[in-house]
């Protein structure tokens, strides 16, 4: 026999007849070229990237260390920029300023010297940092000379006379991950508790449905809230990365009923299906009627859902954060810088305090765009 | 019907009976318990308690009892009625929480309202004009109202009002009206104030709703029966509203049970930015000061409410679409 099998003539198609292309398409391929031709599910998709590149190579890209206090630019807007220096040479020049005291209201005043024009350069030497956890450098991408003792401010600075961009970079550091690792965790509580749930039937079913439906009637930002305050304070023993990580849990534990609720209706659909009939039929166990047969077929499904539900968490995370439940200081995340916004005269008066709401809209519009294009991509009946 | 209603009612006693299960648990979550710290507050106050106060407190809790025998104490007190002590206003929990706990309703079903009927026109429109410059006009305004965090929306607002209309929009009345006796001049104020909640509440739910509405009224409108009202002669507005409308609008019911915890729980924070004396600012400020009685008694009731909206949702559905009801 195993001569029989290994002598079988070649298939003569690999010479010269021609072949369809279309019917060789896996569906994943397909998926991929219909994804490609989404043009807001590919602007969400560079947009990400791009986004993600200049949050991690925050340190890098922002003039400052995002925890540096200046006492001379405490509150101090957006850096002002002109063409033209103070020699009438071309290029690209910064106002410097001064911090003069009001003597009426009490503080200092960030004013701008229209005589001081600074040239920015590339590549400038300015704060120490350390990128991505392992190269120690103190080179910023842009900036003006550190010997002028001024410093570029692209979206102002805080309370503090802290940069606002640095900490809107290293904030989105913390706020595009939180959902990111929430969702991982929602997709295995959802995978494995909706699939027993629909596999099983039951007793479990019964069970983990209700529980569904339980959490499912609780509104949202008030159970994360209630769950987030459970969270002891930060100490020795508990680091704001531990805070951080349990946090992704308690966003995830209201998102997996979703996924869960989306993959029991997959999953009993199959079980009925000719192709799992057929599997039982042969005498297939359980786990390989799950694992071989009924997970790649939901896969798809899997991971829309799972885009979809990111724009939820980045949300869910702000508003934690802005109510100073979620992630707190010294951590910096989007929801926690908003914080110093919460009254309307600050506002009104220091608008830039808003930049990292602006941060946040772009980011969950972004992943909006790339989830509703999965979505459109993995229907086999779209167009 | 009835049977259908009857056999609901019973899924959501179960419901309830697990609701307070975990709000309770909730409350009991975070460490050290809340006498402790209720004694740390007295004591801290200059207040010295005898040691046959700090017993009767922890009687009155149970705290020195198992844990099962200690949720018994709590929800038997709690369908009395009696919630536990709110300690950072020293009141009971019943007297905070029930003006409020109605303001929010209130809030959340205007918002509801306004969402719907915005949503409806907005998705009709967007679908019976597909592919035009208003079309796509709503269709950012969607992801806009999808994006922007309700909180963001409503500091926004804020600033735009003050500064474009010069009026304080936070909190419900202007600050000449607050203790004035009712008049029409402060009923207008009042009316002033509610506009900004309403739409910052319903803003998300609105894009939403009003994508599904597109999406539905789309798909039927490619069914044959339009196509034959169409030849029958009908003019555009009774076949887009007798005959499609009326076939798209069971999704949105269906969602409608779904939507409530959204902006129930949106109302809760942005009330904490427009200053308004609902559950909101009560809710988070007893979260951050661990005052945990106050905390679960709010969230249950919260998730009573939204049982309730299911409950409501559910028989609407069952009511327009005889499919539900004999399943």
């Amino acid at each position: 026999m195993e001569n029989a099998v290994t002598s079988a003539p070649q298939l003569p198609s690999a010479v010269d007849e021609p072949v369809s292309e279309v019917g060789q398409l896996s569906q994943w391929t397909l998926i991929r070229m219909r994804f490609a031709r989404n043009r807001l599910a590919m602007i969400g998709m560079v947009g990400l990237i791009f986004m993600y590149a200049l949050v991690f190579l925050g340190p890098f890209v922002a003039p400052n260390e995002y925890t540096y206090q200046n006492q001379d630019y405490i509150f101090g807007g957006p850096s002002e920029f002109t063409f033209t220096g103070s020699d009438g040479s071309f290029g690209l020049f910064m106002y410097g300023t001064t911090s003069v005291l009001d003597s009426k209201a009490f503080k200092f005043i960030v004013t701008k010297d229209e005589n001081m024009k600074l040239p920015v350069q590339l590549f400038v030497k300015g704060d120490p940092y350390t990128l991505l956890g392992v190269i120690n450098t103190d080179v910023h991408l842009f900036g003006v000379d550190a010997a002028s003792k001024q410093r570029v401010y692209l979206m102002g600075a805080d309370s503090l006379g802290r940069d606002m961009f640095a900490r809107t970079l290293i904030g989105g550091q913390i706020s595009m991950t939180i959902g990111l690792v929430g969702v991982a965790i929602s997709i295995v509580l959802g995978s494995v508790l909706g699939t027993t749930s629909g596999y099983f039937m039951g007793l479990a079913d019964d069970v983990i449905q209700r529980i569904i439906e339980v959490i499912s009637s609780f509104p949202t930002i008030p159970l994360w809230a209630a769950l987030a305050a459970a969270l002891p304070p930060i100490s020795e023993s508990f680091t704001a990365l531990d805070r951080y990580f349990l946090i992704t849990v308690v966003l995830s534990f209201v998102g997996w009923t979703g996924l869960a609720r989306q993959l029991r209706a997959k999953v009993t659909a199959y079980r009925t299906s000719d192709f799992c009939q057929a599997a039982v039929a042969a005498g297939s166990t359980d786990r390989r009627i799950i694992f071989t047969h009924m997970l790649p077929n939901a896969a798809s499904h899997i991971i829309v859902s799972a885009a979809l539900s990111i724009p939820g968490m980045i949300l869910g995370e702000t508003a934690l954060s802005f109510l100073g439940l979620g992630i707190l200081p010294p951590m910096v995340s989007w929801g926690a810088l908003l914080r110093d916004s919460q009254q309307v005269s600050v506002i009104i008066q220091y608008p830039w305090l808003l930049i990292p709401g602006v941060a946040v809209v772009i980011a969950v519009m972004l992943f909006s765009f790339l989830g509703d294009g999965l979505r459109d991509a993995v229907d086999p009946y779209s167009i | 019907m009835g049977s259908y209603i009857l056999r609901r009612l019973g899924y959501m006693a179960v419901t309830l009976l697990i609701v307070t299960i975990l709000g309770y648990i909730i409350i009991e979550l975070p460490p050290g318990s809340y006498v402790e710290s209720e004694v740390e507050r007295l004591r801290a106050q200059g207040g010295n308690l005898t040691q046959g106060q700090i017993d009767a407190l922890y009687r009155r809790y149970g705290l020195d009892k198992p844990e099962y025998v200690r949720f018994w104490l709590w929800i038997s007190a709690f369908v009395r009625g009696d919630f536990g002590q709110a300690f950072a206003y020293n009141l009971p929990v019943s007297q905070i929480i029930f003006d409020r706990l109605g303001l929010t309703l209130a809030f959340s079903l205007s918002s509801l309202v306004f969402s719907w009927v915005v949503a409806i026109a907005a998705g009709v429109y967007s679908a019976t004009h597909r592919y035009t410059l208003p079309d796509y006009v709503i269709a950012v305004l969607q992801f806009i109202g999808l994006a922007v965090p309700n909180f963001l929306l409503a500091l926004v607002l804020m600033v735009f009002a003050q500064n474009v209309f010069h009026m304080q929009v936070a909190g419900l009345f202007s600050s000449q009206y607050v203790d004035a006796p009712w008049s029409i001049a402060k009923v207008l104020d009042l009316l002033n104030h509610l506009w900004i909640p309403i739409i910052v509440i319903g803003a998300s739910n609105t894009a939403w709703l009003s994508r599904v509405m597109r999406a539905n009224l789309l798909d039927v409108l490619n069914m044959q029966y339009v196509q034959t009202a169409r030849a029958k002669g009908l003019t555009e507005n009774v076949v887009v509203w007798k005959h499609a409308f009326r076939n798209a609008i069971h999704p949105l019911i269906m969602v409608l049970g779904s939507s409530l915890p959204g902006i129930i729980s949106g109302e809760t924070i942005v009330a904490i930015v427009l200053n308004l004396p609902t559950t909101g600012p009560i809710y988070f400020n007893a979260l951050i000061q661990k005052d945990m009685y106050l905390a679960g008694a709010f969230l249950v009731f919260l998730a009573i409410a939204l049982l309730i909206g299911n409950l409501g949702a559910d028989i609407l559905l069952a009511w327009v679409d005889p499919r539900i009801r004999y399943e």
